[in-house]
């Protein structure tokens, strides 16, 4: 049995300590944003966000997430309240079949936390990880643009210190 | 035997309208989406060229059902496939019915419950589903109508429809729900419907938010991947080694003790597990490959010669074109040979499915492209009756034609056989997907040309090889479970696709207009590596081909390529589209080659009869390394009346980029017995690094003319344009694809 910390709520999962975080998210949480694309670190598709870093889930096992917030694309917002990057996402109509949309946003939203004004190459190299086979990178970039300016008039709409 | 709640649950969200659909029976006749029988042929008056399909069925309340309260249900026998078909469809629907759409709720590819429209591919959606919607929801509105005016003693004239409610002048007004108890809607639609003017239409040529895109950026159920049955069990196939290995031997006993492990099932060369936790699975997976032991036979062709072996394998040839004019005699002449590797889909999702058995009845979840020839197939596998199996289409990751999706429900299903009453959910490992997708076929072309002293083609000859461009069910055997079960079904034999569509030779009839013009495909029925249907089928390559070589011929005859091809082309149509992409990208005004940047343009209309598509591109060229940057790509498309210009583009973007990622960097690779591109590192695809600086498509629209399908149209277009900006940049002509920077880069350095 191990606490794993996923979008603010401590989970008790019983899945042995070599599972996948991937498999743990899907199947024990049944949460549906990562998704598994390669299992092998080479598309992006289930990545997800760690204490601030986007990893791939398909090959972090869960035991060396003890005590450690995973944030995954459930966490940041909601149809009926999305986050600014998912707001833009729909704004952009960035998605074909989206099997491979979520992980590309969660990589997108930790280097927007860490560096709320990416130039486009920024984005173009922190998303070199992730695989896209619909062709839809060209919305994908726009959209993630488009977060960064979500991003800003919402900061500046809130008063410094306010959540 | 009910739908699942899943289904329910992923239905309206997928509609976003959270409206509930009563669950149903199985029993087709309980139905009244049951597809009618075929009517007699010489009786029906309705052509799928002008009614789409319902020239299949052409019962209105097949198509569209309207209950009481006034919930309006629409039925498609096509898939949502990423391509935003599901909101095109109701956007269609809604204005015909004059329904806002969030009052319509969609039920698409289902056995069960929806028409049999085949496959949902060569981009037929639009021509076929939404014309028979359209047409059904005209009729339908019609027929309403007139009832109302019997009811309120008016003239239909005087009575106006909005929101799904009819009203006379006077405010009287009756709500559709009210009159379908007395309207008989079950009617054979008639041929000729009574359309919206194009003015009052508030859907159709807007560019409405596409309805699945919510859930799937905020992690909704909206995947096969994502459907989880009460009870369900994991499974995991292991496949041989190579397409031709037999099992010498396997002891399963050990991975049958394996934690969580419930069956080991072993149908002849077919393998697999089932767990109670995915990773569990998997593992078992892994211990199953390794006890089994296989003898494997060499039987793949010499990959360093690719091209060779594809022209020297037996062929059944085809004439397709042999058009003999007066013409002025040829002074200068051309020719060239344009090589094709074999490519893979590569969906970023491995295929996956859920199977179930109950009472007798296997019910199956599948991203197929055709769930009617998927159930025949996965029937004829078990051995029973297709009225025994129910396939319902779940979207699945993009799958660009015939991937893994069909073996792996085929899979799933006999699964669920060796398990009665138990949901399976079974899903392919990447390195699967990767060496068992049949791929797109390899291919070689030969074009020969003359040209006349004013520079004019005036005699055209060009052969095509190629294997068949569809291997799908068809029957069983063109599933991999029943290849490789005890009792095994072998493939069917290829045949080849008939035109005007075609497989391989599709767009191989040129779109331009020569006095002389001879067009042989050579058919080869022997396929040593699995292939079947990839977006665009036979028109990638022939499209490269032919638009890369009238290039060089625009080129021979010091003419300027896009003025060469307007001078060629007689359709006005595809002048616009030319026309249109030339004057976007400022053609004329573009700067001449020089340190490595260049322009190209290329034109096609895909299968000379759907989606025009012209493109113009500016590229620059790494000279150290050779790699090629796409700056600027801007199309034109031209796809009937546009009823979601936004889709519209966002197929043509995806079309630019996937098949500018096939153009330069894929290639499906094999040792003598096994492919050995079984990932993303030895099958690279385009990543951020190769993305374009900028792509621009412009929608040219036109309100009441015929929808074109446009989801392949761009893929030709876009390996042509890139092989023609590569040869103004380097003076270096590439015919061989992929056109990686490798090649190019010895090229280039000369
Ligand atoms: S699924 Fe994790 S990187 Fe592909
Ligand atoms: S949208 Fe389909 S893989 Fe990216």
């Amino acid at each position: 049995m191990m606490k794993l910390n996923v979008n603010g709520a401590d989970h008790s999962i019983e899945a042995d300590p070599d599972t996948p975080l991937l498999y743990v998210l899907r199947d024990d949480l049944q949460m549906n944003a990562a998704k598994y694309g390669c299992g092998l670190g080479q598309c992006g598709a289930c990545t997800v966000i760690v204490d601030g870093e986007a990893i791939f889930s398909c090959i972090t096992p869960l035991m060396l997430l003890e005590g450690r917030k995973v944030t995954t694309l459930e966490g940041l917002g909601t149809i009926a309240k999305p986050s600014p990057i998912q707001q833009a996402f729909m704004e952009e109509q960035a998605a074909q079949c989206g099997y491979c949309i979520a992980g590309m946003m969660m990589r997108a939203q930790a280097l927007l936390d860490r560096n709320p004004k990416p130039t486009d190459d920024d984005i173009r190299q922190t998303l070199q990880p992730h695989l896209c086979r619909c062709g839809t990178h060209m919305r994908i970039l726009k959209a993630v643009h488009r977060a960064a300016e979500l991003m800003q008039s919402a900061g500046k709409a809130a008063p410094k210190g306010a959540i | 035997m009910n739908s699942p709640i899943t289904d329910v649950s992923r239905r309206s969200l997928l509609t976003g309208t959270g409206a509930l659909i009563v669950s149903f029976s199985l029993a087709p006749s309980a139905s009244a989406q049951a597809p009618a029988a075929v009517p007699d042929p010489t009786a029906n008056p309705l052509t799928m060229k002008v009614h789409g399909s319902l020239s299949v069925d052409p019962y209105l309340d097949s198509w569209i059902k309207i209950d009481a309260s006034g919930s309006v249900t629409i039925f498609s026998g096509k898939a949502e496939l990423g391509q935003g078909i599901s909101t095109a469809l109701l956007q269609v629907a809604a204005d015909e019915l004059g329904l806002p759409m969030d009052r319509l709720t969609l039920v698409t590819a289902d056995t069960g419950r929806t028409v049999n429209e085949g496959y949902t591919s060569g981009s037929h959606s639009m021509q076929d589903s939404g014309t028979a919607i359209r047409i059904a929801a005209a009729q339908m509105r019609d027929l309403l109508i007139a009832s109302a005016a019997r009811q309120l003693n008016v003239p239909v004239c005087e009575l106006v429809v909005s929101n799904g409610t009819i009203a006379t002048k006077d405010g009287t007004s009756v709500a559709y729900g009210a009159l379908v108890g007395t309207t008989d809607l079950h009617v054979q639609a008639q041929p000729v419907s009574n359309f919206r003017e194009q003015t009052a239409l508030k859907y159709m040529n807007s560019s409405v938010p596409r309805l699945d895109i919510p859930a799937k950026v905020t992690g909704g159920a909206a995947y096969i991947q994502d459907m989880r049955l009460p009870g369900m069990l994991h499974a995991r196939v292991v496949r041989p080694p190579s397409y031709k290995a037999v099992l010498k031997s396997l002891d399963t006993a050990a991975i049958e003790k394996m934690p969580g492990v419930v069956k080991v099932v072993r149908d002849g060369r077919f393998l697999a597990v089932v767990a109670k936790r995915e990773f569990q699975a998997i593992k078992a997976m892994r211990a199953l490959a390794a006890a089994a032991q296989w003898s494997e036979t060499a039987s793949l062709p010499d990959q360093t010669n690719l091209p060779a072996f594809v022209q020297a394998s037996a062929a059944k040839d085809y004439k397709i074109l042999d058009q003999h004019k007066e013409s002025n005699p040829g002074v200068t002449r051309l020719e060239a040979r344009f090589t094709r590797p074999y490519q893979a889909h590569g969906a970023i999702g491995p295929s996956c499915a859920l199977a179930q058995m109950d009472k007798g009845v296997v019910t199956v979840w599948t991203h197929t492209q055709g769930v009617y020839p998927d159930r025949a197939a996965i029937a004829g596998m078990l051995r029973v009756p297709p009225a025994q199996v129910r396939c319902i289409h779940v979207p699945g990751s993009g799958c660009y034609g015939h991937n893994g999706a069909d073996d792996a429900a085929g899979d799933a299903a006999l699964i669920a056989v060796a398990m009665p009453g138990t949901p399976i959910r079974l899903q392919w490992m990447r390195e699967q997907e990767h060496a068992w997708e049949p791929f797109g076929p390899a291919m070689v072309t030969e074009a020969r040309a003359a040209l006349d002293s004013t520079g004019k083609i005036v005699d055209w000859n060009y052969s095509v090889w190629s294997n068949t461009h569809s291997m799908r069910p068809g029957g069983p055997g063109a599933l991999l479970a029943a290849q490789h079960m005890e009792k095994s079904i072998a493939p069917p034999p290829p045949a080849p696709l008939p035109l005007p569509e075609g497989g391989g030779d599709r767009n191989a009839l040129p779109i331009y207009a020569f006095p002389n013009a001879d067009v042989m495909h050579h058919f080869l029925p022997d396929m040593p590596v699995r292939v079947s249907a990839m977006r665009g089928l036979g028109a990638y390559m022939n499209v490269f081909t032919i638009e890369s070589f009238m290039d060089e011929l625009a080129h021979a005859a010091k003419i300027d390529p896009v003025a060469f091809r307007l001078a060629h082309l007689d359709d006005p149509r595809a002048i616009d589209c030319v026309k249109l992409a030339a004057d976007k990208f400022g053609w004329d005004k573009r700067a001449k080659s020089a340190n490595g940047r260049g322009t190209g343009f290329a034109f096609a209309r895909y299968k000379n009869l759907a989606a025009y598509c012209a493109i113009a591109m500016e590229i620059e060229i790494e000279a150290e390394t050779g790699a090629i940057r796409i700056l600027r790509a801007v199309a034109a498309v031209d796809a009937g009346q546009a009823v979601n210009p936004d889709g519209i583009r966002n197929q043509i973007e995806g079309a630019i980029l996937q098949s500018a990622s096939w153009t330069l960097f894929e290639n499906v690779s094999f040792d003598d017995t096994r492919i050995s591109s079984i990932d993303w590192s030895t099958y690279p695809i385009m990543r951020f690094n190769s993305v374009p600086m900028q792509v621009d498509v412009h929608v040219i629209n036109r309100p009441g003319t015929p929808f074109l399908g446009a989801g392949e149209a761009g893929q030709g277009p876009t390996a042509a344009v890139l092989a023609n900006a590569i040869a103004d940049a380097t003076g270096q002509r590439l015919r061989e694809l992929p056109l990686t920077p490798a090649k190019l880069k010895g090229a280039f350095r000369i």
